[in-house]
């Protein structure tokens, strides 16, 4: 059997507040999913996103993203293979500009010279944002903040797409154009989201995370036709939505 | 590369000035500027080439007149303070419209308002030539530590989303009936104030794990970017060579 994409084994983290907010997470994505990941507020899943690539650290428990075993040795090539989006594409784009802040990444990598302008050329036309590349990051719309936000970590060639909250604050047409770009991605991802049509339109499985771990895992149709399920979690799809008869 | 819409004081136009690489420009602005500095008061003339040279700059760099005049506007306040050196100062005193001035006084009154007119006017030149990210790619070209123009990158990037922040707290007083008028009725603002800087510290965090993501381990990266070339050089180099030739004959010759 081939190394999963991403395997997190009892995944234990507390904040400094006192916090449990990962309480023996397991999670298991395999190379070429895509998978949605729901569940309330302070559920975790942003710290769970933040331990894929090494920004907060396991007190206990493992993760691998291919056959590598995250420690502080290789957190340079963790952080190359798990490229994350974060919620904020405020906080995503730093630089002065588009074109800067997706060299930004590959920069840190090494590259240099036409390399890096071949890579930067690369990521944008990706998200089709070719014609952003010098256009200074406040003066985007929201839909274009965001493509250039992932254009940023697939600039670093990543395994794997962790994207956390990718369709907040998008207008219908935006997040349409969000949901086009991530299908034409071949690329893992994980996508954190409380948007459940959206979840169901993008991915065929589904994780539902509560007090820290795995409280659901399957078909995101199926998971997402529980209600009682989803009751239980504080999710629901938003009224008029009746995805068992779609 | 440009970044779209500029700031304020920047003016959007093609002109050499503005094509000219930004370490070069600043190179030459600031040895300018010194030149200027250490030239005596008493030669006139010699100020009076520097005026022709900036009005040349100007002229060349496609920046109206009426901006230049606008933007000095900030050095009012030096000005208004020279004006009083000739009644303080001491030495020979000489009549001027019928009141006793020191005639010392009188030519510290012209240098200050002499030099820091030129050094101004160059520096809104310079500004408005060049937008503040190419102002700081320049500093950091030669040389300027990095962790300097790291701070002042992000504050340029981030000063506009505070703002914003700012105006939206003001906007939700005013929604909620607050209308100051008087001093003891600013004690919202400075909590608004609190506020902004906590967010800001919050946002400054997220931004660091961003970095991180994305495999920052402590330095800013080597980004592809136009050095200035020779004949850049040379260009920019006629603007202190100018001036430190007028200023070196000034020296001599008074």
């Amino acid at each position: 059997m081939t190394n999963p994409a991403i395997a997190a084994q009892g995944v234990w983290f507390t904040y400094p507040d006192g916090r449990e907010v990962l309480q023996g997470l397991d999670l298991r994505v395999e190379e070429g999913e895509r998978v949605a990941l729901l569940g309330p507020n302070g559920a975790g899943k942003t710290t769970l996103a933040l331990h894929l690539n090494g920004i907060h650290e396991a007190e206990s428990g493992a993760i691998h993203v291919g056959e590598l075993e995250l420690n502080p040795s290789n957190l340079m090539e963790i952080r190359r293979r798990v490229g994350l989006v974060f919620q904020d594409p405020d906080d995503q784009l730093f630089m002065p500009n588009v074109a800067e802040d997706v060299a930004f990444g590959p920069a840190n990598l090494g590259l240099s010279g036409a390399e890096l302008d071949a890579r930067v050329t690369e990521a944008l036309a990706a998200v089709e944002a070719g014609s952003l590349a010098d256009r200074a990051p406040h003066h985007l719309s929201g839909g274009e903040r965001r493509r250039v936000a992932i254009a940023t970590v697939l600039a670093m060639r990543p395994d794997v797409l962790v994207l956390d909250e990718p369709s907040s604050g998008l207008d219908p047409a935006g997040r349409r154009e969000l949901v086009a770009t991530l299908q034409g991605l071949n690329i893992t991802q994980l996508v954190i989201t409380h948007d459940l049509p959206f979840a169901l339109e993008l991915c065929k499985r589904a994780v539902i995370m509560d007090g820290g771990r795995v409280v659901a895992d399957g078909s995101a149709a199926e998971i997402l036709a529980n209600d009682e399920l989803l009751r239980n979690h504080r999710l629901e799809m938003p009224f008029g939505f009746n995805q068992a008869g779609s | 590369m440009g970044v779209g819409h500029a700031h304020a004081l920047y003016i959007h136009e093609h002109t050499p000035i503005h094509r000219m690489a930004p370490e070069a420009k600043l190179v030459a602005a600031f040895a300018f500027v010194a030149a200027v500095a250490l030239t005596p008061r008493e030669a006139v003339w010699a100020f009076a080439i520097y005026a022709v040279t900036i009005a040349v700059l100007i002229r060349t760099a496609r920046v109206p007149a009426r901006f230049v005049a606008v933007r000095l506007t900030t050095i009012a306040p030096f000005i208004v303070f020279a004006l009083f050196i000739p009644f303080i100062a001491s030495g020979e005193q000489v009549e001027l419209l019928g009141v006793s001035v020191s005639r010392d006084g009188l030519w510290g009154t012209w240098n200050v308002v002499a030099k820091a007119t030129i050094g101004a006017t160059v520096s809104i030149v310079l500004a408005a030539t060049t937008e503040i990210p190419e102002i700081l790619r320049g500093m950091s070209v030669l040389r300027v530590p990095a962790p300097l123009t790291a701070i002042a990158l992000f504050m340029v990037r981030y000063m506009e989303l505070v703002a914003q922040e700012l105006g939206r707290m003001r906007t939700a007083m005013i929604a909620r009936g607050y209308d100051p008028r008087w001093l003891w009725q600013a004690k919202p603002i400075a909590a608004a104030a609190g506020a902004t800087f906590v967010r800001s510290y919050e946002r400054g965090e997220r931004v660091h794990a961003a970095m991180l993501a994305r495999g920052y381990a402590g330095a800013m990266p080597e980004l592809n970017h136009r050095r200035a070339n020779r004949s850049e050089w040379l260009m920019s180099a006629s603007l202190p060579v100018l001036g430190i030739t007028v200023a070196l004959v000034a020296l001599v010759v008074t």
